[in-house]
């Protein structure tokens, strides 16, 4: 490898942690806005125009308020707990393709920072790795409440990744790659995997929801019931951490979904589009495609948060075991007809 | 090389500290990270599916559910069972004779000579199916079925008195 692919594999890596960090702030924003919006009121609107700063001074708050550690708690696994957390949300961008190669001058620089050939089972083994920083944080906490929490999302991580799996595997009777690269070239122009995979699509949208513990899945930070939840003994930045993997988690499913079932960078028209600006514009072009699926599905995420009401705990186990596995494995079942008889 | 044997300190490291550890929740972390330590040994040997499976079924399920019994059990110091010496003499005995077969069953490998795979990319998604679904698809099948039949009977067990509740 040359110095050069280093130096831009390098700059790839930085360009999209900062993006990762800069989408997940302004995703802060965004849902007290919205939530302002479906609830016909202003919203954050002091720090800068509009509110605009509001992200900067929260970050700032974080920073500045006092550092507490329980006495009973475990000191190393309490600091470890919000750090692992936060590093899982952070390394899941790695495999994502943002975009088609691009040329710069003479070089050829693919939007990707690795394709692997596993790679969606990577962030399968990202996404299952997250629920530690959770567990971790929940159990050196030594509070009641913030044990119950990290109890919950353990279990409902554990239930939703099943049918999660299973909704993968009927995708990938479909593709015949584990590469989100080859999966996403595949979707080229408008040949999206959702128009092949409705069913499978909308269990993992669900099962997204609830590896990201958002709403109507929130139930490990349930504070009718559970005060805090997992985050009850955090304060300053370690509970930032918290908070912000969550968003950050969101963003990277978002693009996951993205590019497995909504073509990812590619859009109808995309070939006319190459042909009339070149190789440097066009994927360009792409990646504002890609940045808009994204964009789109935060507010999807931000809109059922505000619109739909909490499950009850045995709802959320009903729904998980009776109704996704089931409804997943007859879809695996449906796709495997439909490849050997029709396709 | 070297690689290997920092990654192979680092298992044999964790895996002490699992069974010397006070504590039962952090000797299940130094588990994971054991764990961790053999996905890195599968990637080394370029066995890529191998080790994301075993990161996501191991690390990301079973020691999930290892932490999680052992958050809700909470062992303490006072209700943890006492063994009786004539227990550690037997455990020490079995111990030693196993470390022996182990050692045996090791030096009759010849690991001295490095092992020259035939085909290095054997261990990729491509190759391993083709691999599992042809020359060894009975046993495959066979163990399949093993894991069926646990999983049924591990439900029996669980709902044994739905008659009589």
């Amino acid at each position: 490898m040359e110095v050069a692919d280093i130096v831009i594999k390098f700059v790839l890596i930085v360009i999209i942690f900062a993006i990762s960090l800069v989408v997940a702030m302004y995703s802060t924003y965004a849902e007290r806005k919205i939530a302002a919006f479906f609830q016909d009121r202003i919203g954050p609107n002091r720090a800068g125009p509009w509110g605009i700063l509001q992200p900067l001074a929260d970050g700032g708050k974080m920073f500045l308020k006092e550092e507490i550690i329980p006495t009973n708690a475990s000191p190393f696994l309490f600091i470890a707990g919000p750090s692992l957390a936060i590093l899982t949300a952070c390394i899941g961008s790695a495999v994502i393709p943002w975009g088609q190669t691009i040329t710069i001058g003479t070089h050829v620089v693919p939007l990707q920072v690795t394709d692997i050939n596993v790679g969606i089972l990577y962030i399968f083994g990202v996404v299952s790795l997250g629920v530690y920083g959770v567990m971790i944080g929940g159990w050196a906490s030594n509070n009641k409440y913030s044990l119950l929490g990290a109890i919950r999302a353990a279990s409902q991580n554990i239930s939703y990744e099943i049918s999660m799996g299973l909704s993968i595997i009927a995708l990938l009777m479909v593709t015949g790659t584990l590469s989100l690269k080859e999966i996403a070239e595949q979707q080229h122009g408008w040949h999206w995997n959702v128009l092949y995979q409705p069913v499978g699509f909308i269990l993992f949208i669900v099962c997204a929801f609830a590896e990201t513990n958002r709403t109507p899945f929130d139930l490990p930070e349930c504070e009718t019931e559970l005060v805090g939840g997992y985050h009850t003994e955090y304060s300053s930045m370690k509970l930032g951490f918290y908070l912000f993997a969550e968003y950050i988690n969101m963003f990277i499913s978002s693009a996951v979904m993205a590019t497995l079932y909504w073509g990812g960078y590619n859009y109808p028209g995309m070939d006319w589009v190459l042909a009339h600006t070149g190789p440097t514009i066009a994927p360009l072009l792409g990646v504002a495609v890609m940045f808009t699926k994204v964009f789109l599905f935060i507010f999807f995420f931000m809109w059922v948060r505000w619109t739909i009401p909490r499950f009850r705990y045995d709802q959320l186990m009903d729904l998980g075991w009776k109704i996704l596995i089931p409804l997943a494995i007859a879809n695996i079942i449906a796709t495997g007809i439909w490849i050997t008889f029709i396709k | 090389m070297s690689t290997f044997y920092f990654i192979a300190f680092l298992s044999v490291f964790f895996s002490i500290l699992v069974i010397t550890a006070k504590n039962p929740v952090h000797s299940i972390l130094y588990l994971i990270l054991t764990f961790f330590t053999f996905t890195v040994h599968y990637i080394l040997m370029n066995a890529q599916f191998l080790a994301v499976v075993n990161f996501i079924v191991y690390m990301g399920a079973i020691l999930v559910l290892f932490l999680y019994t052992l958050m809700l059990i909470n062992l303490n110091k006072e209700s943890e069972p006492r063994k009786s010496n004539l227990v550690k003499i037997v455990g020490v005995i079995a111990g030693a004779c196993f470390l022996a077969v182990i050692v045996a069953a090791t030096k009759t490998l010849g690991t001295s000579q490095p092992v020259v795979l035939n085909n290095p990319g054997l261990g990729l998604v491509k190759n391993l199916g083709k691999i599992l679904f042809n020359e060894y698809l009975l046993p495959f099948e066979i163990s399949s079925v093993l894991l069926l039949s646990a999983m049924v009977g591990a439900v029996l067990l669980a709902t044994k008195d739905t008659k009589t509740a």
